[in-house]
């Protein structure tokens, strides 16, 4: 009861890295709050082979439900276990991934039972509340906190009366550590079919396919980041270049993604990917709120952008005020010229 | 086999171009200096459903949406598209719902309108990017969920849904009636039609008229200029579950962020400043 819990998602018998970073999370709010870490998986044929993906980050209790079609994920057989699971643990807060499937599963879940669920919270934090009606406080609730509004403005957000409160999170958000404590990892394979009706396996999936991603923005150690300002999909041609020379990933802003510049899936910020590289060098971007939620923790900021007053530049290291055509190819110049 | 399709969609503040006086000096949202526009992703949604239309004759597309009264504007959009109808809940008791409890009203006008095959709505808005209001929608109504869909086809009441996952592509199947939410991946919507456009322009629900209706003649002679518009007693609707009262979610605080300047470098697109900095960078190793 009053737990913590993860929902740990999965790619055949693989956790997915940012189920780990959520336990990395729900840990340290478990134990300041003083109560216990519990997860729950769900698959096909995966007993025995997620168990130690998912303990060393210090759970206490592991509910493994393995089953035929429950995997691929569909969403009521998966709504049913964490319902039927809810009601008899009650935990106070439940946190899963801002994937695709988290923000299947998470409203569905929320819906079923009234619980408040917040999407996408960069920042999570404990702390208390007072109703500014009823002036009524609440102790130790879980602030979810997101920009909202495009990035405009951040918002926290609290659930005071609806248990669990639950929030999704994307993947690079929190950072993934093995625990050092000590965690009671005890493990159950419950009896799916108590938890899933046959109905519920109604969505058939005729065909599932995941490829590896075309790049690794999330581990890169220098990221060259384009946004609105660099004009066209020619103008990336030289953000791939720049980094090409650098042995850097390319990024991108969501106004650059809109506007089709550059591919959905290079987007960094709160509602792309989340990058914690030595050097970010941010092209033509103004730096919305948004962006820069996935981007701050960058070691050294350069800025170049031709608006001295953009945004970004409060937050950069070097801020070259100055056009992208003209300031990218005099840095490949002058980087070929002095490295080695 | 003729489908009842009712669409989903959102009047939003373009939270994609924000121009500098988007927040006001106090730190708010200044939303009159963001134009009211057809959420994008529902835009798609609309597209997939008139297409089911075309492919399914017989069949009919109504749009559903949620506002203040100017958000008829939202049906108005849709039916100069190829939209048949459209439902506009508007009610002060609607006002501040999270997506809980603005899945609630939607979910209570649907079965008002009774007999649905399948809801569309785009996957998520771009005021609040939750994509949390479909599956809490099919939730209420007990419908099948697909999210993420990029394609949608039917057949002898199962949809074959072509749908984006992390890394990669799925196909399903999926039994009606159904709720699917469309990806922004998903073929873009056709233009409005001038034709529909003359033949609705001067549609309006009751509460967006003026206290003296121009042309007032017309809407008695054409009825399909008026347009359903909905109260939370007109869905029998709870009021307790609407709006903000039907909200678990509440906001503690919002913050118009601020960066504080740190300490840094300003350079000009000088060979001399460019050249100093890659060496600078180069001989601290952090480049290199």
């Amino acid at each position: 009861m009053n737990n913590v819990f993860v929902y740990c998602e999965i790619e055949g018998t693989t956790v997915a890295e940012v189920s780990q970073e959520l336990l990395t999370k729900g840990r340290k709010l478990a134990d300041e709050l003083g109560v216990q870490l519990h997860a729950v998986v769900a698959g096909t044929g995966i007993k025995g082979k997620v168990e130690n993906q998912i303990l060393p980050y210090g759970v206490d209790k592991l509910f493994v439900f393995d089953g035929e079609g429950l995997f691929p994920y569909t969403s009521a057989p998966h709504t049913d276990i964490l319902v039927g699971l809810f009601k008899e643990e009650k935990p106070q807060i439940c946190l899963m991934g801002a994937t695709v499937i988290g923000r299947d599963l998470g409203p569905r879940v929320s819906s079923s039972l009234t619980s408040g669920l917040t999407a996408d919270c960069t920042q999570l934090e404990i702390g208390p509340y007072t109703d500014a009606k009823t002036g009524r406080t609440y102790e130790n609730l879980l602030y979810q906190i997101r920009p909202a509004f495009g990035g405009n403005i951040v918002a926290t957000i609290v659930n005071p009366d609806h248990r669990p409160q639950m929030a999704t999170v994307r993947s690079g958000v929190m950072k993934k550590a093995l625990y050092e404590g000590k965690a009671a990892g005890e493990v159950v394979y419950p009896e799916v079919s108590k938890y899933v009706s046959p109905e519920a396996y109604v969505v058939q999936v005729l065909d599932h396919h995941v490829e590896k991603a075309k790049h690794n923005l999330k581990g890169a150690s220098i990221v060259v980041s384009g946004g609105y300002g660099m004009g066209s999909k020619e103008g990336f041609d030289m953000l791939f270049e720049l980094a090409k020379v650098l042995h850097a990933e390319v990024g991108a802003s969501r106004a650059a993604v809109d506007a089709g510049f550059c591919d959905h899936d290079r987007q960094i910020g709160q509602t792309g990917v989340t990058v914690h590289p030595k050097v970010y060098i941010a092209c033509g971007i103004s730096g919305q709120i948004q962006h820069i939620a996935g981007m701050q923790d960058s070691g050294i900021i350069i800025s170049i952008n031709t608006d001295p007053d953009a945004p970004i530049n409060r937050i950069a290291d070097y801020v070259i005020t100055g056009s992208v055509e003209e300031v990218i190819p005099k840095l490949i110049k002058y980087y070929k010229q002095n490295s080695k | 086999m003729k489908l009842k399709i009712v669409v989903l969609a959102k009047q939003v503040p373009d939270t994609r171009n924000v121009g500098k006086d988007a927040m006001t000096a106090e730190g708010t949202v200044n939303r009159a200096a963001l134009p009211a526009i057809f959420n994008p992703d529902d835009l798609l949604a609309l597209e997939q459903a008139l297409r089911l239309k075309e492919q399914n004759p017989g069949s009919s597309v109504g749009i559903l949406t949620m506002g203040p009264p100017r958000a008829g504007e939202i049906i108005r959009q849709g039916l100069y598209r190829g939209a048949d109808t459209g439902w506009l809940l508007t009610d002060r008791l609607f006002a501040g719902a999270d997506t809980l409890a603005t899945s609630y009203a939607l979910a209570t006008a649907i079965k008002k309108i009774g007999d649905v095959d399948l809801v569309i709505g785009g996957r998520q808005a771009i005021d609040g990017d939750t994509a949390q209001v479909g599956p809490q929608v099919a939730q209420k109504l007990g419908l099948n969920q697909v999210t993420y869909a990029e394609d949608i086809k039917v057949e002898e009441g199962v949809a074959t849904v072509r749908r984006h996952i992390d890394g990669g592509a799925e196909t399903v199947k999926v039994p009606l009636p159904a709720l699917i939410t469309v990806n922004g991946s998903a073929a873009p919507c056709r233009p409005q039609n001038t034709k529909l456009v003359m033949k609705y322009k001067r549609a309006t629900c009751p509460m967006e008229r003026p206290a003296e209706v121009p042309y007032a003649s017309l809407y008695e002679e054409r009825p399909y200029l008026t347009l359903n518009q909905w109260s939370v007693a007109d869905v029998d609707g709870d009021p307790g579950q609407c709006g903000l009262a039907g909200s678990p979610t509440k906001v503690k605080s919002v913050m118009n962020i601020v960066f504080q300047a740190k300490e840094c470098k300003h350079l000009t697109a000088s060979d001399a400043d460019i050249e100093g900095m890659v060496k600078e960078l180069l001989d601290e190793k952090i480049i290199g």
